[in-house]
């Protein structure tokens, strides 16, 4: 199948499933269960990554940046920018497409290959509503918020490198957080967030529900699921810094 | 009742429903027979609308399927039990939310009265007590027990079963087979089987279709089976040597 055919087909697919749940509780029930699945069970990872990449991020700048020229409210200034524009939406999001993105398409191709989805479409249920539609919301939803934490404990990380080693002190450091402060940096961030939260949800999702075969085609499956989900989030995220910063 | 006329189905090139006619009668069980790759699955696919036909026609007491309106389309839905090879439970649910499931899905009952007909089921296909097990927890005539309660929990007309016997032990598989036909016939609804088990072609064929290369080859009962001279049909049956001593024994207590 070629590139064309898959990306039709996956227009198609989102038509199918942004239609109208066929029972609004048991949508709830789903939505609850996949917020609890693909955010809450990502936290620990978020938050671990999150602390320790913004502890890193802040030495090397002080590192690389000795000089006694260059203030020390630099880094901290630095490792905010960094944060928010890049680490916390792209690298969190691309964290998120390789365990998230995995589980949904071996989830879903189990479902295919067992025979669960045929199930549900013979009982007159629309299938990719009701397995898709709650995927999308709760990371829609979700990821901002677990995002915004990433940013919060990456540049906290940073501060904490720099108390814990003495590169600079944390009053420098704070003063560079707070220099030239831009909310629409924020703005930019959650766009580009909302966007891969998207992705995360829905190409893992194609890769799942279209499966043929076996056990091994739901494995190869997940790995083409999250090559193409992060590629997916580079692009986007290349066009989305061009439209939206320049 | 279900009527099918020169129904042909192919994917691509390959074309593997070749014009199969075919009348299905409420309260009975019949089995669709053949070899694997004869186009069973296929077929029972396209019976319950998982496939579209490419010609032919398929009426459910009347109604054409090729004619069905949306509304039409999700009503007849509702009428449909299917038992899946695998059973295709739904493995994350407990054994009750599997069986509540069409129950919450399309009707307005109180959880109580949903409840009560899950028990219900559960109990007629002799499962009672296991409503909070997971279906990785059953075994697999279980695991068959509990899809067919699935299957029957909105009072279906029409059941589906494909290979419902495959996995199962000997003594489980009749066990199955003889639910399947007292629900047909309690409950007088239209049941068709996918099967290569001989033996439930014996214990439970009241009308049997033998399918060969994606076309109706023959059609008979499970006594006709073992009477027949079709070439197809008695390789089919006496493949194994058990059935071969069988015909050796009727043909010789004939003579």
């Amino acid at each position: 199948m070629n590139y064309l055919e898959h990306i039709g087909k996956y227009f198609m697919m989102l038509g199918r499933v942004f239609k109208k749940p066929q029972r609004f509780k048991i949508f709830y029930e789903a939505l609850l269960k996949e917020i609890e699945d693909l955010g809450l069970k990502s936290l620990g990872i978020i938050m671990f990554i999150s602390f320790f990449i913004g502890g890193v991020i802040a030495l090397q700048t002080a590192l690389n940046l000795d000089s006694p020229f260059i203030p020390d409210s630099l880094i901290g200034f630095a490792a905010k920018r960094s944060i928010i524009l890049e680490f916390a939406p792209t690298f969190c999001s691309i964290i998120l497409a390789g365990k998230v993105g995995s589980y949904i398409t071996s989830s879903i191709g189990t479902m295919r290959v067992t025979e669960q989805i045929d199930a549900l479409e013979v009982m007159g249920i629309n299938s990719l509503n009701h397995l898709v539609l709650p995927k999308i919301i709760a990371t829609v939803f979700f990821y901002p918020f677990l995002i915004s934490l990433g940013m919060f404990l990456g540049i906290f990380g940073g501060w904490v490198s720099g108390v814990l080693s003495g590169l600079f002190s944390g009053g420098d450091y704070i003063e560079g957080i707070q220099t030239d402060f831009n909310p629409f940096l924020l703005v930019y961030a959650i766009i580009k967030t909302l966007i891969f939260a998207f992705l995360i949800a829905t190409v893992p999702s194609y890769h799942g529900y279209y499966v043929k075969g076996g056990s091994i085609a739901v494995g190869k499956a997940s790995t083409q699921a999250v090559v193409w989900t992060t590629i997916l989030i580079v692009i986007a995220n290349y066009f989305l810094t061009q439209m939206l910063l320049t | 009742m279900i009527e099918v006329k020169d129904l042909h189905k192919g994917f691509g090139n390959v074309k593997v429903l070749k014009g199969i006619s075919a009348t299905f009668n409420a309260g009975k069980t019949s089995l669709i027979i053949g070899q694997s790759g004869s186009g069973k699955t296929v077929f029972i696919k396209s019976l319950i609308g998982l496939h579209t036909q490419e010609s032919g026609t398929i009426s459910f007491d009347g109604r054409v399927n090729t004619k069905f309106t949306e509304n039409e389309k999700q009503q007849w839905r509702q009428e449909i039990g299917m038992v899946f090879q695998g059973s295709a439970l739904f493995d994350s649910q407990t054994v009750e939310d599997n069986v509540m499931f069409p129950l919450k899905m399309f009707t307005n009952q109180s959880n109580a009265q949903m409840l009560e007909r899950v028990n219900f089921v559960l109990n007629r296909v002799n499962l009672p007590n296991s409503n909070k097990k997971l279906p990785a927890e059953l075994s697999g005539g279980m695991q068959k027990r509990v899809a067919i309660a699935r299957a029957i929990v909105m009072n279906p007309k029409y059941l589906f079963c494909d290979e419902p016997n495959s996995g199962l032990d000997p003594q489980t598989a009749i066990v199955i087979d003889k639910l399947i036909q007292e629900i047909t016939e309690e409950y007088k609804i239209t049941t068709v089987i996918n099967t290569h088990d001989m033996n439930s072609v014996m214990e439970i064929g009241q009308k049997i279709i033998f399918l060969k290369d994606g076309k109706k080859a023959w059609e008979g009962t499970s006594e006709e089976i073992f009477k027949t001279d079709n070439e197809a049909v008695v390789d089919f049956v006496y493949s194994s040597n058990l059935f071969k001593k069988v015909r050796e024994a009727y043909l010789a207590e004939k003579k």
